[in-house]
C-alpha cells in the first residue's frame, strides 16, 4: 500500500515509452476491475437523473414500502422512490470529493515540493503548520468550521481539501528532497532557471507517476469523508437525494425497508472500491517501474 | 549529530525536545479552535440563538461567553479555564459538561482499546502469514478481501453489519447502543459488540498490509538470507529473526493510521448512537453548542498528538541502535 512514498521517482523517458507507470498497470486485474467501477457509478450519477421513473421529491407511496407496485426498490422513510434517488444520489458526492481531491494535490504538492526544494527554516515552517492540520482528525476539521459558518458545500469541499493536503505535501516533499540532489535538476539550477520554473518545469514531472498514485488513494478518502459529512447530516440538506444523506433518512427503517439503505451503502463501497482498486494497480505499476530504473 | 553514546542524556534530550514540540503543537490547534468561532459570520451570540433571540438572552450569552472582552483577554479565559478544569456550560443544557465529556471520553477510549487488543494480533498472524506464504492462492485472498474492506467508508461496513447481525438476517445484537448518560459502557458491554467488530473489520485491513509489507521487506534482507544459509527453519526466521525488526516501521505506519481512523471511529460511533467522543461532537454541532464543540475537539487533537508522541518513544525502545543514543 505505502510502497510508492519508500521508492524514488522515475525519470522522464524518451518519446514512445512515456507514462511507463500507467501501461504497467492497465497489465494489472485490478486497475481493469476498478476502472469498470468507477465508470459504471459515474455512469449511473451522470445520466442516472435522466432515466429516473420518478421526481425524487415525489410521493409514490406509504413510507417504507417494500419493493414492487411501481418502485423498483420500495420506499424511503418519506415514501419517496429509493431507486429514483439512488439515481439521483450520486452526483453531489462524486463532483465534491473530486473536488476536494484536486484542492488538496495542488496545495500539498505546491507546499511539498517548496519545502523540499528550500529547506531550512521555510520548510520547518511549513512542516510545523502541516503538523498542526494532522492532528485534527479530518472529519473533526471539517466539523469545527461548518459547525461555525453552516453547511455548505464549498466550505466542505475546501475543507476537506486542506485535510488532504498535508499527507500529499509529507509525500512530495520526500521525493522533492531526493529529486532535488539528481544532475539534471543541478543542471538546470545551473543555468539559471527561476525557481517557479525550476520546480514546476523540472522536479515536478518527475514526480507525475507517485503523485497520480497518491492522487487516487485521497480521491478514495475524500468519498469516504465527504460521505461521512453527508452521514452525519451536516452536507447535503434534505430533500436533496444524496447518498451518505440517504442513509442517515432511512436507517430508523432498517428492519423494515433494508433496500432504502443497503441501495445507498452499495453506490458508496462500489465508489470508493473502485478508486481504492485502481489505486493499488497504479502503486504496485510504480514500484515496478522504479526499480526497474534504479536497477535497470 | 550522530553521536553514539552509552549514556541516556542524548535520549532524555530528545524526549524534552519531543515533548515540547508536541505542546507548541497543541498550542497552535488551541489557537485554530478559538479562531474558528471568531469566524461566525454574524454575532456569535445571535447566531447561537438564532430564532430564540431576545435582547436579553443576547446579552447573557455574550456575559456566558466573554464576548465583551477583547480577543486576547477571551483566549487567555477560556484556554485558562481548560487548563484548570473549567470547561464552562453546555449551550443546549445549560450546565457543566466537564463530568459528561470524561464519561465520554473513557468510552470512546474503551471502545478503540478493545477493538486494538483484538485487531493488533489478529493483524500481526495475518501479516507474518500473508508475507511467509507470498502469493500463495490464501495469501491473494486475503490482499483482495482487506484492499476493499481498507477501501470502503468505516460506516459502509458498519451498516452491512447491522443488516447482516443485527437486524434483517441474523438478529444476534442490538442495532443501536442504549446506554443511560454518564453510565460506563463496561455496564453494557453488548452495546460494543457492533461498533469493536466494524472497527476490527475497518483496521485489521489496514494493518495486516503495513505488516506485510514491512515483513516481505525484512525477509528479503541479507541477515535473514544468512540465518536460512545456516539452515534455521522458516517459522523460526520469521518468528525470531524478522518479526522484531518488522515491529519498528509498523509501529510508525500504525499511529497515523490510528490517527487517519479517528475520524472513521467518530461516524461509526454516531452509526450505533455509542456514547462516545464522536456521537457527543455530532450532537453539539447539531445543536451549535459552541463550548462542547471546542472542548471534544481539543480532546481529539490531543490524542492524536499524544498517540504520535508515543508511536516516536516505542520506536526508539523498539530498536536498540536508537536507544543507545544516536536518534538526532
Amino acid at each position: 500500500m505505502t510502497d510508492h512514498q519508500s521508492v524514488s521517482a522515475p525519470r522522464r523517458r524518451a518519446r514512445g515509452e512515456r507514462f511507463p507507470t500507467l501501461r504497467r498497470a492497465w497489465r494489472y486485474g485490478h486497475t481493469k476491475a476498478g476502472l469498470v467501477l468507477l465508470v459504471l457509478v459515474v455512469l449511473m450519477a451522470v445520466v442516472g437523473p435522466a432515466i429516473a421513473p420518478h421526481s425524487p421529491t415525489e410521493f409514490v407511496g406509504r413510507p417504507f414500502a417494500p419493493p414492487g407496485q411501481g418502485a423498483l426498490l420500495g420506499t424511503d422513510s418519506l415514501g419517496h422512490d429509493v431507486w429514483t434517488r439512488v439515481l439521483y444520489g450520486g452526483r453531489t458526492v462524486l463532483w465534491t470529493s473530486i473536488a476536494a481531491t484536486v484542492i488538496g494535490m495542488v496545495l500539498g504538492t505546491t507546499l511539498g515540493l517548496y519545502a523540499g526544494f528550500v529547506r531550512g527554516a521555510v520548510d520547518g515552517l511549513i512542516s510545523r503548520s502541516l503538523d498542526v492540520v494532522l492532528a485534527f482528525p479530518q472529519l473533526v476539521l471539517v466539523l469545527l468550521f461548518v459547525s461555525m459558518l453552516g453547511s455548505h458545500l464549498w466550505l466542505i469541499v475546501l475543507l476537506s481539501g486542506v485535510a488532504i493536503a498535508p499527507g500529499v505535501a509529507r509525500v512530495s516533499r520526500g521525493m522533492t528532497m531526493d529529486l532535488a540532489t539528481r544532475d539534471f535538476v543541478r543542471s538546470a539550477e545551473l543555468l539559471g532557471l527561476g525557481r517557479t520554473r525550476l520546480l514546476f518545469g523540472e522536479v515536478l514531472p518527475g514526480l507525475t507517476s507517485p503523485l497520480l498514485v497518491e492522487a487516487t488513494m485521497r480521491l478514495m478518502w475524500s468519498i469516504g469523508l465527504i460521505a461521512g459529512v453527508s452521514f452525519l447530516g451536516f452536507g447535503v440538506q434534505a430533500p436533496a437525494a444524496d447518498w451518505g444523506l440517504m442513509i442517515n433518512e432511512n436507517r430508523n427503517g432498517f428492519s423494515l425497508q433494508p433496500w432504502a439503505v443497503l441501495a445507498p451503502v452499495t453506490m458508496l463501497g462500489l465508489l470508493a472500491s473502485g478508486s481504492g482498486l485502481v489505486a493499488e494497480g497504479l502503486s504496485r505499476a510504480l514500484a515496478l517501474v522504479s526499480s526497474a530504473e534504479m536497477n535497470p | 549529530m550522530a553521536v553514539v553514546t552509552r549514556d541516556a542524556a542524548p535520549r532524555v534530550h530528545w524526549l524534552v525536545r519531543r515533548l515540547l514540540a508536541s505542546l507548541a503543537v497543541l498550542f497552535v490547534v488551541s489557537l485554530v479552535v478559538f479562531a474558528a468561532t471568531q469566524a461566525l459570520p454574524s454575532d456569535p451570540a445571535e447566531a447561537i440563538l438564532g430564532r430564540d433571540a431576545t435582547p436579553e438572552r443576547v446579552a447573557a450569552l455574550r456575559d456566558q461567553l466573554n464576548l465583551d472582552r477583547s480577543l486576547p483577554s477571551q483566549y487567555v479565559s477560556w484556554l485558562g479555564g481548560i487548563l484548570q478544569g473549567d470547561l464552562g456550560e453546555s449551550l443546549t443544557r445549560r450546565a457543566p459538561f466537564a463530568d459528561a465529556l470524561v464519561s465520554r471520553f473513557s468510552n470512546s477510549f474503551v471502545l478503540f482499546a478493545v477493538a486494538s487488543l483484538i485487531a493488533v494480533p489478529l493483524s500481526l498472524v495475518f501479516g507474518v502469514l500473508g508475507a511467509t506464504r507470498r502469493d500463495s492462492w490464501g495469501d491473494r485472498v486475503g490482499v483482495t478481501v482487506s484492499l476493499l474492506l481498507s477501501a470502503v467508508p468505516e460506516f459502509v461496513i458498519g451498516v452491512l453489519l447491522t443488516l447482516l447481525l443485527a437486524t434483517t438476517v441474523f438478529h444476534i445484537f442490538t442495532p443501536v447502543a442504549l446506554v443511560p448518560e454518564g453510565e460506563s459502557i463496561l455496564k453494557h458491554p453488548e452495546a460494543m459488540a457492533l461498533p469493536v467488530l466494524t472497527l476490527v473489520l475497518a483496521v485489521v485491513p489496514y494493518l495486516n498490509r503495513l505488516v506485510r509489507a514491512a515483513m516481505t521487506d525484512t525477509l528479503g534482507a541479507d541477515y535473514v538470507q544468512m540465518a536460512r544459509l545456516k539452515g534455521i527453519s522458516e517459522s523460526q526466521i520469521a518468528r525470531r529473526h524478522a518479526l522484531p525488526n518488522t515491529l519498528i516501521p509498523v509501529v510508525q505506519a500504525s499511529a497515523l493510521v490510528m490517527a487517519y481512523l479517528f475520524s472513521g471511529v467518530l461516524v461509526v460511533e454516531f452509526l450505533f448512537r455509542y456514547p462516545g467522543l464522536g456521537t457527543m461532537l455530532a450532537d453539539a454541532v447539531a445543536n451549535r453548542d459552541l463550548p462542547v464543540i471546542q472542548a471534544v475537539t481539543l480532546v481529539y487533537a490531543a490524542s492524536i498528538v499524544l498517540l504520535n508522541l508515543s508511536a516516536d518513544v516505542l520506536t526508539i525502545w523498539l530498536s536498540p541502535r536508537l536507544r543507545t543514543g544516536d536518534v538526532r
